[in-house]
């Protein structure tokens, strides 16, 4: 049996060693990425993202529990937990702390949490997080938490790969122009306020709750995509309300109402057919950046190297500019393959 | 690019003392690895659960309780119960040489007393994994 079929048939150690090849890039995994993209599309992505320290792993952990409550007789559906930290800039190495916060969750079949290093990328999560979460899809897990790296202000790469995003914040932590940048707060489905028995609570609710309001209170429900920048025309005639909520993650106040919320949340999107778009917006991203970087390679092995590297050389001696370098580039006869 | 080492550490039982466990996992992330630090207080069955949702290539087990006789060959029962045997342990800690023996018998790869030098915990790592050892 190979790893896939013996993931499909629901084997863990085979998915752990799946989810290696993929974040690895391996040629095998990348196969088995193309064999299992018929079984992906199932589940609810739900990222949890805000700055280090907010408690977003602990609140993580309360999710998983909530989410493997039993509700009434049907069997809570499966839950997978993709942690995102960073890599060191140096060695390349890391430190992946989360499962400390996740303890409580061990020991359920139910539960399959995986801890991924960002390996230098940018934005919150790692390159391979989208096929990872693809892997655990296919797996038959329901509902996906994916927590990013927590740097702070320009982690929404979460926001094209989520159908659900919770931000999370702390009291007592930015004041309101941190609140107008654009960035984390705006890709918020859901704001979190956690440790909410902290001092400074109210000052950041209502901080929060003004930022709402001057928005509209409601979050532009797709992207902007990046090459085509203009308004999304859809605006459902009811438009989503983002809740700002309070947790006591380390206590589990608060948390039973945040996991309503998500549903709620999943519901509306669906409701809206918001969740059919997010999904042609995420497959339209994810086929323009594999057509990209395979163009990009075509392109480059029928360049003559030689040709490539008088470019280069132009450009460091800044005989050229960057952007008539590609026009230079792209002019050069290629070198006939086949 | 050569593949990450992925390596767990742990501390199974009851002491509280995981100064040497992050220690030596922030020597590992120095030395380029995926260290998964999973905090204290672990069962030997949370630390094979992460072990194997974690795909990890190396086991480190940090003990000063003196309990590693029971838990450590738990640990081992248990990963080759997953069919995680070619999983390398090593256990770090206040250890007295006569259970050394035993536990390297139980397929422990190596055990590290106060003073090792990170430096040599790393290239025993890259040794075993079959990789360079700079």
């Amino acid at each position: 049996m190979s790893l896939l079929e013996a993931t499909l048939s629901g084997e863990r150690l085979a998915l752990s060693r799946l989810l290696t090849e993929v974040e690895n890039d391996t040629p095998a995994g990348k196969q088995a990425l193309d064999e299992l993209y018929p079984y992906t599309g199932h589940a609810h992505l739900i990222g949890v993202t805000g700055a280090p320290g907010s408690g977003k792993s602990t609140l993580v952990n309360q999710l998983v529990r909530q989410f493997r409550q039993p509700q009434g007789d049907e069997m809570p559906s499966q839950v997978a937990v993709v942690a995102v930290d960073p890599s060191s800039p140096f060695s390349g190495g890391a430190v992946l702390g989360d499962r400390v916060r996740m303890r409580d969750v061990a020991g359920d079949e139910g539960v399959f949490i995986r801890s991924m290093a960002a390996r230098g990328a940018a934005g919150g999560l790692a390159r391979s997080t989208d096929a990872i979460v693809q892997v655990l899809d296919a797996a038959g897990f329901a509902r996906i938490l994916i927590e990013t790296v927590g740097a702070g202000q320009s982690e929404v790469d979460v926001a094209r790969l989520a159908h659900t995003v919770v931000v999370v914040e702390a009291p007592g932590t930015g004041d309101d122009i941190q609140a107008i940048k654009a960035g984390i707060l705006e890709i918020a489905d859901i704001l979190v306020i956690n440790k909410a028995d902290r001092p400074e609570v109210e000052n950041t609710e209502y901080v929060l709750r003004a930022m709402l309001q001057r928005a509209g209170n409601h979050k532009q429900q797709t992207l902007l995509p990046e090459d085509r920048p203009q308004r999304s025309k859809e605006t459902p005639s009811a438009p989503w309300e983002i809740p700002v909520l309070r947790t006591v993650a380390a206590e589990g106040q608060g948390v039973s109402a945040l996991a309503q919320t998500i549903l709620e949340h999943a519901a509306y999107l669906k409701r809206h057919s918001l969740w059919q778009q997010r999904e042609m917006e995420r497959i339209r991203r994810r086929l323009d950046e594999l057509a990209c970087s395979e163009l990009i390679s075509r392109w480059r092995s029928t360049l003559p190297q030689e040709r490539y590297q008088s470019v280069v050389e132009k450009l460091a001696q800044r005989q050229l500019s960057p952007s008539a370098a590609v026009g230079e580039l792209l002019a050069t006869p290629t070198i006939e393959t086949d | 690019m050569e593949r990450k080492i992925r390596v767990l550490i742990a501390k199974p039982g009851l002491d509280g003392h995981d100064r040497g466990a992050k220690v030596v996992a922030r020597a590992l992330r120095d030395a380029g690895m995926e260290v998964i630090y999973t905090g204290l207080r672990q069962t030997p069955e949370m630390i094979a659960e992460a072990a194997l949702q974690e795909d990890v290539d190396v086991v480190g087990l940090s003990i000063l309780s003196g309990a590693h006789m029971s838990l450590v060959p738990r640990v081992m029962e248990l990963l080759h119960a997953n069919r995680q045997e070619g999983v390398l342990v090593f256990v770090g800690g206040i250890i007295p040489q006569s259970d050394v023996e035993t536990l390297l018998k139980l397929g422990v790869h190596a055990v590290y007393g106060p003073g090792t030098p990170t430096a040599r915990v790393i290239s025993d790592i890259r040794q075993a994994l079959g990789l360079p050892v700079t």
